[in-house]
């Protein structure tokens, strides 16, 4: 099984550096991802610039989280080229971790660590000197100062989205990876932590969101997966029409 | 380093509150010598006899143990939570390998005094045992960490993990036996047996630092 | 697969050769008579057993290493065989023992023992890997255990020989001082047939796996799921074009 083609990417690279334009965040070239006999990820393709953001949509199946993870460098790619942040996926994907915040479907948090161990733990895996300033700060932005001291089996959904949120940002990464952020949140929960999570100078991010219309209607660039895994769409968020995403939801544009 | 630390506190840490794993070796344990004295009908050991209800009582309680050292990473996302850092693999490793280590000697501060009470008549022989199984236990703890790593991704995981584990132990615990088992040791054979069990410790420390990578990546 | 059919050829050859040597050759044994004569069996058939899980830990590095997925079925059927031979080793064995202490199975002779310890870890490779649904993790895992039982055996087979005692007849070096001339040809000849046998086996295997790869491809191919092909063939996976309205969205 090859993990890349023969394409050599470093061209493009090298062709970036004598434009005088650093590497982009994030570079696909026919990204295909299976497991086993299933295909999840197609010739995926796209270009992500530092400090841009992106939204991911399609419907269940389309291979969105397969796609985020394989960003975050938790899976390895089945063949195409990837570089995150610089990095060759999957060979140099030590270089990026590190500067790389998650969020999945799972918080990421042990259960029977209170809320401010967890987060620690975490300062500690990343090499943060002296974290406690920071993560008070973060409780106290997601308005979770007074639960910091409860077991993270104890919180609500909502609760741990928004402690894994503080997971994510606690060693301020350059790349945030976002997958439905918002779910279990409700409207004040998402407002707080909308501006830990945005993008901006000196954090790209990729969203992946089942609400289209709020991704789509925050800029950047859009990403529109099918089923099977294949990039329906891929351009600026303002190319994207409402109703086509909706019919990609729907099935109807495969 | 710090990061085999922080794994490691962490984990002593949720031990401490769950309980999971420590008690139910020592209750096991207890009962398990209770087995033995209906067993072999037999109210006081010695020598062979004794080392062997001593290191397969050990070995079988220590399964608990290594069954779950790895459950909750793979349950609670630890597993995803500890790759995305910038963190060596091998840390993982090491980390639960020491904690394999902390409950089997924690095993051992208990359930030996309770063996010398039901069984052994005179315990000037015990001393010499606690480095014995100290390097018993490290070898238990390098294996029994690898093999739950891969058992633990499978579907079979409570089967898996004695399958694998016992005959790999059995070189260990054959090499162990007879340094338990000696009242009064010749000096020679006695370097013979540590040396083979501390070989036995070394292999198979290297073996899971190689290809643990390996058994993480996706 | 080339050669297949010459390497047959060669090991029905050493194979019938070795069996003619045994039976009309090689000395009878004055304690334990004929049935002696089944260590020239038993032994190369644990010698080829033990260094083909050598192999197989062998062919696993390298699957570890490349990720061609080629070492991990050179890697499984190594260990196949040799778990088959292994069966074949315990049964030998047990009557050797027999014929030569009375017992169907005896706890003095470390090799049999420690050759029983390492047939019970082998045997736990397929439970191992039919746990495991992934397909790429099963593979890696193996890969992974056949590691770590390869790096086992010959700790093993240290550590049981030390415990045993060395009180039972070991053919190797009898009273007289060693085997003689005849027993050696006739030993060499047996472990070179059983030798050749094992790799026949494993070529056999090997070729059946690869056909029926070929032919699951096959069959996937002409039911037309688009399944792109790996790095050696360029070719593109047959995708369905987007709908024609958002090829004028697009600009990439």
């Amino acid at each position: 099984m090859a993990t890349s083609t023969k394409r050599d990417n470093g061209v493009a690279e090298v062709h970036d550096a004598q434009q005088g334009r650093e590497p982009p965040a994030i570079r696909l070239a026919g990204l295909w991802r299976e497991f086993g006999e299933r295909i999840a990820l197609q010739d995926v393709s796209l270009e992500l610039a530092h400090g841009d953001s992106l939204v991911v949509i399609g419907p269940n199946g389309s291979g969105k989280t397969t796609l985020l993870r394989v960003l975050a460098t938790l899976l390895r790619p089945s063949g195409g080229d990837v570089a995150v942040l610089g990095a060759r996926l999957p060979r140099e994907a030590w270089r990026a971790r590190g500067r790389i915040g998650y969020v999945g479907h799972e918080p990421l948090l042990y259960r029977d660590l209170t809320v401010s161990e967890n987060l620690r733990f975490h300062a500690t895996l990343y090499g943060i000197q002296a974290p406690e300033r920071r993560i008070d700060e973060l409780l106290e932005r997601v308005g979770m100062s007074r639960r910091a001291g409860e077991l993270t089996r104890n919180l609500s959904a909502g609760m741990a989205q928004r402690a894994a949120v503080c997971r994510a940002v606690l060693h301020e990464p350059e790349l945030l990876l976002l997958d439905e952020p918002s779910a279990h949140l409700d409207p004040e929960a998402s407002e707080l932590i909308a501006p830990l999570i945005a993008a901006g100078a000196g954090r790209t991010c990729v969203t992946v969101t089942h609400d289209f219309r709020a991704g789509l209607a925050a800029g950047g660039r859009a990403l529109a997966l099918g089923h099977g895994g294949w990039a329906v769409y891929s351009g600026p968020a303002e190319g994207l029409s409402a109703s086509d995403a909706e019919a990609i939801y729907r099935g109807a544009l495969r | 380093m710090r990061a085999l630390g922080a794994i490691l506190v962490k984990d002593l840490r949720v031990e401490l509150r769950t309980l999971e794993s420590v008690p139910g070796m020592v209750l096991f344990a207890v009962t398990t010598f209770v087995i033995f004295r209906f067993g072999l009908d037999r109210t006081s050991l010695d020598g062979s006899l004794a080392a062997g209800v001593l290191l397969a009582t050990v070995l079988f309680a220590a399964i608990l143990a290594v069954n779950r050292i790895f459950v909750a990473e793979r349950d609670q996302g630890g597993l995803d939570a500890i790759r995305l850092a910038p963190v060596d693999a091998n840390a993982l490793l090491a980390a639960k390998v020491a904690a394999l280590v902390v409950y089997l000697v924690i095993l051992e501060a208990i359930a030996v005094p309770i063996f010398a009470v039901f069984f052994l008549d005179e315990w000037s022989a015990l001393a010499p045992l606690a480095l014995v199984l100290l390097l018993a236990d490290l070898g238990l703890a390098a294996t029994g960490a690898l093999v739950s790593s891969l058992a633990t991704g499978s579907r079979a995981r409570d089967l898996l993990v004695p399958l694998v584990l016992l005959p790999l132990i059995v070189a260990a615990a054959a090499a162990a036996e007879p340094l338990l088992a000696a009242g009064a040791p010749e000096y020679d054979e006695v370097a013979t047996w540590l040396a083979v069990l501390g070989l036995y410790d070394v292999v198979f420390l290297l073996v899971g630092y190689g290809v643990f990578d390996f058994v993480l990546e996706d | 697969m080339r050669g297949l059919r010459t390497l047959s050829a060669a090991t029905v050859a050493t194979v019938v050769a070795g069996f003619a040597l045994v039976f009309f050759y090689a000395p009878l044994d004055a304690d334990q008579g004929f049935i002696q004569k089944i260590f020239y069996l038993h032994v190369p058939l644990a010698i080829a057993a033990l260094v083909g899980f050598m192999v197989a830990a062998v062919h696993a590095i390298r699957h570890l290493r490349t990720n061609d997925p080629v070492h991990d079925a050179r890697s499984y059927v190594s260990i196949h065989i040799s778990v088959i031979f292994g069966v074949a080793v315990l049964v030998t064995g047990s009557i050797w023992a027999r014929a030569s202490w009375g017992k169907w199975w005896v706890w003095d002779e470390p090799t049999l023992v420690s050759f029983l310890i390492v047939f019970l870890l082998y045997a736990t490779y397929y439970p191992l890997r039919y746990a495991i649904e992934d397909r790429d993790r099963q593979a890696r895992y193996a890969s992974v255990f056949a590691i770590t039982a390869g790096a086992f055996v010959p700790l093993n087979f240290l550590a049981v020989r030390l415990a045993e005692s060395l009180l039972h007849p070991r053919v190797f070096a009898t009273a007289e001082g060693g085997m003689p001339g005849s027993m050696w040809l006739t030993f060499g000849v047996s472990l070179l047939g059983i030798g050749l046998l094992w790799l026949t086996l494993v070529r056999f295997e090997l070729v059946a796996k690869d056909t029926s790869a070929q032919l699951s491809r096959l069959r996937r191919a002409l039911e037309g799921s688009p399944r792109p092909v790996p790095a050696g063939g360029e070719s593109r996976p047959s995708t369905p074009q987007p709908a024609p309205d958002l090829q004028a969205n697009r600009a990439v």
